[in-house]
C-alpha cells in the first residue's frame, strides 16, 4: 500500500472512531451522477459564487465603506485633487495602488456577471426540461429565491464604490422608493437616514452585500444542493435510463475529477477575462455627485429589464387631492417586478394544477414534447428581451443611427404584441418536431439519397434510426389531458367544484391537447419490419448495379423493386 | 442488496423486475449501449501519452504559479504596456491575470483530461430509492408526534396556548420598532415631505457656476447658452454639513433664448418676471426618478434626461413632451441684483425631484 | 495760484493728460472686461483672405446661405456666426451639407485649412461673432487635467458620455463621438454651439476651463485602459453582451467537451 493510502486509512479511522461516517462515505463516494453538459450550468453558478466569496473577502481588506468626503492624492493622476467619498477613493486605491487589486476587482465583477448568467441559463434548462416537477418543486422555489437575491446582491455590490454610474443607479432606486404610495417618503428616509444621498447608505449597503445576502445565499445553496443530492439528479431519456435509476459516473473518481476540474476551468476563464478585459472602469466614470450624469447610463445586464420597463412606461400619474400615485414608476418597478418573481416561484404549482400531473418525474422532458410549456417559456424570454432592449434604447439609437423616440414608441407596443406571436410560433415548431419524431420512428431517417429504379420510380432511401436516438424519442411521455366532465352527476346534482374543475380541464386541454402521440409498440414493429424490407431491397438494387459490367443486355428486375410486393431477388 | 450495477453489467443481471425497466410511458426501457473502449484502455502507449499530457498540464500550471509570484514582486504597479487593440494597460494586471488564469485553467483541463482518457468511462447504473417513507414509518412518525403533542398539553390547555401565541405574535414588534431610528430624526425636524419640498435657494441667493463658483452676469450668457449652476452659499453649506444632500436638490441650470422664443413660464408678471432678458433658470433634478439633466438641445429648447429619456420643453414652462416623467421641471424665479449679478427671487415654487405620495400637501 | 495750478500751464500737459487718459481707459477696460478679448488673438484677417473667402463662399455655400450670408428658408443666417463657426463646421466636414436633415452628418473635408481660413475671414467680416482660437489659447501644457475631468463631467458627459463616445439625443439626433476631435474643433464647438449643442461662452467657461477640458478629452483619446480591452467604453451593456456570448459560450464549449466520450 502506498503511503498516501496508508495515511488516508489512518485519517479515516481517526474520524470514524469519533463520527461513525463510514456508511455515509461508502454511499457518497459511489453516488452516481448523470453526465450531460446542460447539467453543468448550475455548477457554473455554484463555482462563480465560491469565486465571489474568495475575491470578495480579499476586497474587504482594502475597501472603506464610508461616504465621508476626502481629497484624492493616490497614484491615478486624472483624479488628483478631486473631492470624493472614501469608498470611491479606496476603490481607486485597490485599482491602482494595491498590486493585484485591479485583478481582484475585475475577477469579482466578472464572476458576479457569470453568477447571474449561469443561474439564468440553469433556470431555463430546468424549466424547459420540466425538472421542477414533483419532487423538485421546493428546489425550484429556492432557485427563484437565489436568483432574486443574486440580482439584489449584484446591484448592492456595484453600488459600493460610489462612482458616477452606480450612484446614478442609487438615485433612481431612491426615486423608485419615493414613488411607493403612502410609505414612500418615510421608507426612503429610513433607508438613507434622511435625505439622499446622506452619509449612511453605502455603509448599510456594505453590511447587506458582505454579510446578510451572502449568508442567506449560502444557506439556500446548501439546502438546494442537499436536495439534489438526496433526490438524485434527473436525466434525459436514453439507453438504459428509466424513472427508477440514475445512469452516469460515480463521484469518486470520475465526477470529482470532472466537476472539480470544471471549477478550476471556471475560475481560470474568469481570471483570464479579468486579465485582459476591463470591466466597471470606475476611474473613468468619476466620483458620484448628484449634479453629474453620463449619457448612456445603464445598470448591469441583469437589471436591464427593470430599467427598460421604467423607460417605456408612459407618464401616468394620478393626483387626488393632496396625494399622488406615480403609476409611471410604481407599475414597472414594483408591480411588474413583483408579479414576475411571484409567477416564477409559483410556476411548478400552476403547471401542476393546470395539467393535473401529480406523478413523480425523474426523466426529463425534451422541450418539444411539452409544447405549451416550451412556448410559454420562450414567450417569457421574448417579453424579457423586449424589456432588455428598452433598457439599452439609447445605445441602440446611437449604434444604429435611429431615433430614440421611435424606438420607445415601437417598444411600448412590441412588448405586448410580440410575445403572443412568439408563443404561437414556438408551439407550432414544437408540434412539428414531434411529428418528425413520430415519422422517424415509423419510417427512419431520410438519408437524402435518391434511388431511381430501372422502371423509372424515384425513391428516397430511409436509414434505420440509431439506437441512441430511438431511445431518446421513445422516452417521451404521452400526457393525457384531464377529462372534461359534465357539471352535474347522474342525479342531476351540480358539482360544487364544478366551475374550477371545468376551468382546470380546459387548461389541461390547452396544455396537452395538441400533443402528437407516439406510435404504439405494434405500429413501430410493423413499420420497422417494413422498413427493413425496403432497405434490404433498395440495397439489393444498389449492390446489384455496383461492379456490373456494361453489356448490351438490360437486366430486368421485377416491377416490385422498391415497392411493396415481394422481391424475387435473394441475397 | 447492492443498488449499484457493477461496471460492465446491465441492470438485467440483478433480477430487477420488468417494472424497473420501464419508461414512464410504460414501454420497455431501451437497453444500454455496449461499451466501446478508448484508445488508452487498449493501448498502453496511448495511456502513457495521455498520462504525459495530463502531467504536463499540471507542471505548466505549477510553473505559472511561480511566474505569478515573480510578476507580483518584479512588476511595478505603475508600469503600462501598449498592446494592439487594447491600447495601454497595466502590465501588472496583465501578467498576474494571465499567469494565474492560465494556471487555474490548466489544472482544470488536466483533471478533466485525466477523467476522460484514463478513468473508467463505463456508465454505471444506480437504483433510485423510493422517496416517500414506508407506510409503517409514516404511521410510527405520526404517532410519535401525536403522543408528544398530547403530552405537551398544547392542544388541551387552551389558556396556555392562547397566551403563548399572543406573546409570540407580539415578539416581532420590538424587533421592528427598533428600526425606526434608521432615520435619526433631529428634534423639531420637518417631515420628509417638507424637507423634500425646500432647497437652499432663497431670495437674493447669488447664482454661481457649478465647479468654479463664479457669479454670473446676464451678458455672460449668449443666446443658446447653457450654464450649470448652484447657489453661492452651497460651498459653505456643504463644508458645514459634510453631505451632498443640499446639492442634490439645489443643482440647477441657466439657459438663454431670445425673449420672443419663450412661449410661457411657470410664473412671474410684467413687474416681477421670472426670467432675465430671455435667461431662464430651471431645476436640474429630473422629476421622474431624480437623475440630473443638463442635456439642453438649444435649437428645439428641449431638455432631455439621459436616464429614461424624459423630455421637457423649456420654452413652454418646461412641460413634459416625451417620456415617463409626469411633472414639469420646476422653474427658479431669477432677477439681477444691484451689482448686476444673477440672483434667485425665491426658492422653487414646486418641489424638485421625483414625485411622492404627499407632494400635493406642501 | 497754488503749485498744481502753476504746473497745469505746462505745454506738455495736454499730451501727458491724453496718454494718461488712454492708459486709464485701457486699464479699466482690461480690468472690467470678462476676459474674452484679453487673451483672444485679435485675429487679423488679410484683405486677400476676405476676398478669397467671399469667392469660395459664393461657389460652395451661397446656394443655401445666400450671397450675403443672410440665410434662406433652408439654411440659417451666418451674419454674427463668427469665424469659429465656419472653422468648426467646415473642418469637421459637416458643411457643405449634402442634404438637409435633422442633423448634419460628418463627411469628408473638402476644403484645405487655408480655404477654411479664407471663408472664416469673410464670414467674420460680416459681423462680430465667436472667433477662431489662437495657438496660445489652445496651449494645454499648464492646464489642470483633474479640473478638466470635473468640468467635463459637469458640462459635457451628459451628452457625450463619460468616455466621449457620444450619446443619443431626441428625434434621431445625436451628440457625436469626441474620439477624433482636434483641440481647435473642441474649442470652436464650445463657443459656437453647433446643431443641438448649447453655447459655452468664455465668461462662464473661461479659456483656462476650456484648456483643461481640451486636455481631458485628449486623455480620453489616448486609449488608456488599465484593466485591458475596453469593450468600446459603452458601459454595462457591452459587458453583459460579452459575458453572455463569449464568456458563457466558452464555458458551454468546455462543458460539452467534458461530456463527450473520449476516443
Amino acid at each position: 500500500m502506498s503511503a498516501v493510502v496508508k495515511a488516508g486509512g489512518a485519517l479515516a479511522e481517526y474520524t470514524d472512531e469519533r463520527l461513525g461516517i463510514a456508511p455515509f462515505m461508502k454511499r457518497s463516494l459511489n453516488k452516481v451522477f448523470p453526465d450531460h453538459w446542460s447539467f453543468m450550468l448550475g455548477e457554473i453558478a455554484l463555482y462563480s459564487f465560491i469565486i465571489l466569496l474568495l475575491s470578495g473577502t480579499y476586497l474587504t481588506l482594502w475597501f472603506k465603506p464610508s461616504m465621508t468626503e476626502i481629497v484624492y492624492n493616490g497614484s491615478y493622476v486624472p483624479l488628483d485633487g478631486v473631492k470624493m467619498s472614501e469608498a470611491y477613493a479606496s476603490t481607486l486605491n485597490i485599482s491602482f495602488d494595491v498590486r493585484g487589486g485591479l485583478l481582484m476587482r475585475q475577477i469579482h465583477h466578472w464572476a458576479a456577471l457569470f453568477f447571474l448568467v449561469a443561474m439564468t441559463v440553469h433556470m431555463l434548462r430546468v424549466f424547459f426540461t420540466g425538472a421542477f416537477r414533483k419532487p423538485r418543486e421546493l428546489n425550484w422555489v429556492m432557485g427563484a429565491g437565489l436568483l432574486t437575491l443574486g440580482i439584489l446582491e449584484g446591484f448592492a455590490g456595484y453600488s459600493l464604490p460610489d462612482d458616477l454610474l452606480s450612484g446614478t443607479g442609487l438615485r433612481i432606486a431612491e426615486g423608485i422608493v419615493l414613488a411607493i404610495p403612502i410609505l414612500g417618503t418615510w421608507l426612503s428616509f429610513l433607508l438613507f437616514n434622511g435625505q439622499f444621498p446622506g452619509l449612511d447608505f453605502i455603509p448599510r449597503l456594505y453590511t447587506v452585500h458582505v454579510l446578510l445576502i451572502p449568508g442567506i445565499i449560502l444557506a439556500l445553496v446548501t439546502v438546494h444542493l442537499m436536495l439534489v443530492w438526496h433526490q438524485k439528479h434527473t436525466q434525459y431519456p436514453g439507453p438504459g435510463r428509466t424513472e427508477k435509476n440514475v445512469v452516469g459516473f460515480p463521484l469518486l473518481p470520475v465526477y470529482m475529477a470532472k466537476a472539480g476540474g470544471f471549477f478550476f476551468i471556471v475560475f481560470g476563464v474568469t481570471t483570464l477575462m479579468a486579465a485582459i478585459i476591463t470591466i466597471n472602469p470606475i476611474w473613468a466614470f468619476g466620483p458620484y455627485t448628484p449634479d453629474q450624469v453620463s449619457a448612456g447610463s445603464q445598470p448591469d445586464w441583469y437589471m436591464g429589464w427593470l430599467d427598460g420597463a421604467v423607460r417605456i412606461t408612459p407618464n401616468w400619474e394620478w393626483n387626488i387631492g393632496n396625494y399622488s400615485i406615480s403609476w409611471n414608476i410604481f407599475l414597472p418597478a414594483v408591480v411588474l417586478a413583483g408579479a414576475i418573481f411571484t409567477a416564477l416561484g409559483a410556476y411548478p404549482f400552476i403547471e401542476r394544477w393546470a395539467t393535473g400531473d401529480n406523478r413523480e418525474h425523474h426523466i426529463l422532458d425534451r422541450p418539444r414534447n411539452a409544447p405549451t410549456r416550451t412556448a410559454l417559456g420562450v414567450m417569457a424570454i421574448g417579453f424579457y428581451g423586449m424589456l432588455w432592449i428598452s433598457g439599452g434604447n439609447d445605445i441602440i439609437a446611437t449604434t444604429f443611427d435611429l431615433s430614440i423616440n421611435t424606438i420607445t414608441y415601437v417598444l411600448r407596443v412590441a412588448v405586448f404584441v410580440v410575445p403572443p406571436i412568439i408563443f404561437v410560433i414556438t408551439k407550432r415548431i414544437c408540434l412539428s418536431l414531434q411529428r418528425r419524431d413520430h415519422d422517424k420512428l415509423l419510417h427512419g431517417i431520410e438519408s437524402g439519397n435518391i434511388l431511381r429504379t430501372p422502371e423509372g420510380e424515384f425513391i428516397e432511401i430511409h436509414l434505420p434510426l440509431g439506437d441512441k436516438e430511438k431511445a431518446k424519442i421513445l422516452g417521451k411521455v404521452d400526457h393525457v389531458p384531464i377529462a372534461l366532465e359534465s357539471g352535474v352527476d347522474e342525479n342531476g346534482v351540480a358539482n360544487p367544484k364544478g366551475r374550477t374543475a371545468r376551468l382546470r380541464a380546459k387548461f389541461s386541454h390547452w396544455f396537452y391537447g395538441d400533443n402528437v402521440y407516439l406510435p404504439t409498440a405494434a405500429e413501430i414493429e410493423a413499420a420497422e419490419a417494413h422498413a427493413a424490407h425496403d432497405y434490404h431491397e433498395q440495397h439489393a438494387v444498389i449492390d446489384d448495379f455496383r461492379g456490373l459490367e456494361i453489356t448490351s443486355e438490360p437486366v430486368l428486375h421485377s416491377p416490385a423493386i422498391g415497392g411493396h410486393e415481394s422481391n424475387p431477388h435473394q441475397h | 442488496m447492492s443498488d449499484i450495477a457493477t461496471p460492465g453489467t446491465t441492470a438485467d443481471e440483478h433480477g430487477h423486475d420488468s417494472g424497473d425497466l420501464e419508461l414512464p410511458n410504460g414501454r420497455p426501457a431501451p437497453a444500454p449501449l455496449p461499451h466501446e473502449p478508448r484508445r488508452a484502455d487498449v493501448d498502453p502507449k496511448a495511456a502513457r501519452r495521455a498520462e504525459r499530457q495530463v502531467s504536463t498540464m499540471f507542471i505548466v500550471a505549477s510553473l505559472l504559479f511561480l511566474a505569478f509570484l515573480a510578476a507580483y514582486i518584479g512588476i511595478d504597479k505603475n508600469v503600462v504596456i501598449a498592446l494592439p487593440v487594447i491600447g495601454t494597460m497595466s502590465a501588472s494586471n496583465l501578467a498576474l491575470g494571465l499567469t494565474l488564469g492560465l494556471a487555474l485553467f490548466l489544472i482544470g483541463a488536466g483533471a478533466i483530461h485525466w477523467a476522460k482518457k484514463l478513468m473508467p468511462d463505463i456508465e454505471v447504473v444506480q437504483e433510485r430509492h423510493v422517496l416517500e417513507s414506508s407506510p409503517t414509518d409514516r404511521e410510527e412518525a405520526i404517532s410519535v408526534f401525536e403522543a408528544g403533542a398530547t403530552e405537551s398539553g398544547f392542544g388541551s390547555r387552551k389558556i396556555i396556548r392562547r397566551s403563548l401565541i399572543t406573546s409570540l405574535v407580539l415578539l416581532p414588534l420590538p424587533l421592528v420598532i427598533i428600526l425606526r431610528d434608521m432615520w435619526v430624526t433631529p428634534t423639531d425636524s420637518p417631515s420628509p415631505n417638507e424637507l423634500l419640498s425646500e432647497t437652499i435657494w432663497t431670495k437674493g441667493e447669488r447664482i454661481v457656476t457649478d465647479g468654479s463658483y463664479r457669479p454670473i452676469r446676464p451678458e455672460d450668457i449668449p443666446v443658446g447658452g447653457l450654464v450649470n449652476v448652484v447657489p453661492a452659499s452651497l460651498e459653505k453649506v456643504e463644508e458645514a454639513e459634510g453631505t451632498l444632500n443640499e446639492r442634490a436638490k439645489a443643482a440647477s441650470i441657466l439657459v438663454r433664448m431670445t425673449p420672443a422664443e419663450i412661449r410661457s413660464q411657470q410664473g412671474g408678471s410684467a413687474e416681477e418676471p421670472w426670467d432675465v432678458q430671455g435667461i431662464l433658470a430651471f431645476s436640474k433634478i429630473c422629476t421622474h426618478v431624480g437623475c440630473p439633466i443638463s442635456l439642453y438641445q438649444q435649437r428645439t429648447h428641449q431638455l432631455l434626461c439621459p436616464c429614461h429619456q424624459s423630455t421637457f420643453d423649456l420654452a413652454d414652462s418646461a412641460k413634459v413632451v416625451f417620456g415617463p416623467a409626469a411633472r414639469r421641471m420646476p422653474q427658479l424665479p431669477i432677477t439681477v441684483d444691484s451689482e448686476g449679478y444673477l440672483v434667485a427671487r425665491s426658492d422653487f415654487q414646486e418641489h424638485v425631484g421625483p414625485s411622492f405620495w404627499e407632494q400635493g400637501a406642501s | 495760484m497754488n503749485s498744481m495750478a502753476a504746473r497745469r500751464r505746462h505745454p506738455a500737459t495736454l499730451v501727458v493728460m491724453l496718454l494718461l487718459g488712454l492708459l486709464a481707459t485701457g486699464a479699466i477696460y482690461a480690468a472690467v472686461d470678462s476676459g474674452t478679448s484679453a487673451q483672444a488673438a485679435d485675429q487679423k484677417w488679410s484683405e486677400t483672405q476676405v476676398e478669397t473667402g467671399k469667392k469660395l463662399f459664393a461657389e460652395g455655400c451661397s446656394s443655401c446661405h445666400g450671397l450675403g450670408g443672410q440665410g434662406s428658408s433652408i439654411a440659417p443666417t451666418l451674419i454674427g456666426a463668427g469665424s469659429a463657426a465656419v472653422d468648426f463646421q467646415v473642418s469637421t466636414g459637416r458643411m457643405p451639407l449634402a442634404a438637409p436633415g435633422s442633423q448634419a452628418p460628418v463627411k469628408g473635408v473638402i476644403y484645405s485649412q487655408a480655404e477654411i481660413d479664407a471663408m472664416a475671414a469673410w464670414v467674420a467680416s460680416l459681423a462680430p461673432g465667436p472667433k477662431v482660437p489662437s495657438d496660445a489659447m489652445l496651449d494645454t501644457s499648464k492646464a489642470d487635467l483633474a479640473m478638466g475631468g470635473e468640468l467635463f463631467r459637469t458640462n459635457c458627459a451628459q451628452c457625450h458620455s463619460f468616455a466621449g463616445k457620444g450619446g443619443a439625443l431626441s428625434d434621431g439626433t445625436a451628440a457625436p463621438t469626441l474620439m477624433n476631435a482636434t483641440p481647435r474643433q473642441i474649442y470652436t464647438a464650445m463657443v459656437t454651439g453647433p446643431a443641438s449643442m448649447p453655447v459655452f461662452s468664455n465668461a462662464t467657461l473661461t479659456i483656462e476651463d476650456k484648456q483643461s477640458i481640451i486636455k481631458w478629452i485628449g486623455s480620453l483619446q489616448a486609449n488608456d485602459n488599465p484593466g485591458g480591452l475596453s469593450l468600446s467604453r459603452l458601459g454595462p451593456v457591452t459587458e453583459g453582451l460579452f459575458v453572455w456570448v463569449i464568456g458563457l459560450g466558452a464555458l458551454i464549449i468546455v462543458a460539452i467537451w467534458i461530456g463527450v466520450k473520449a476516443k
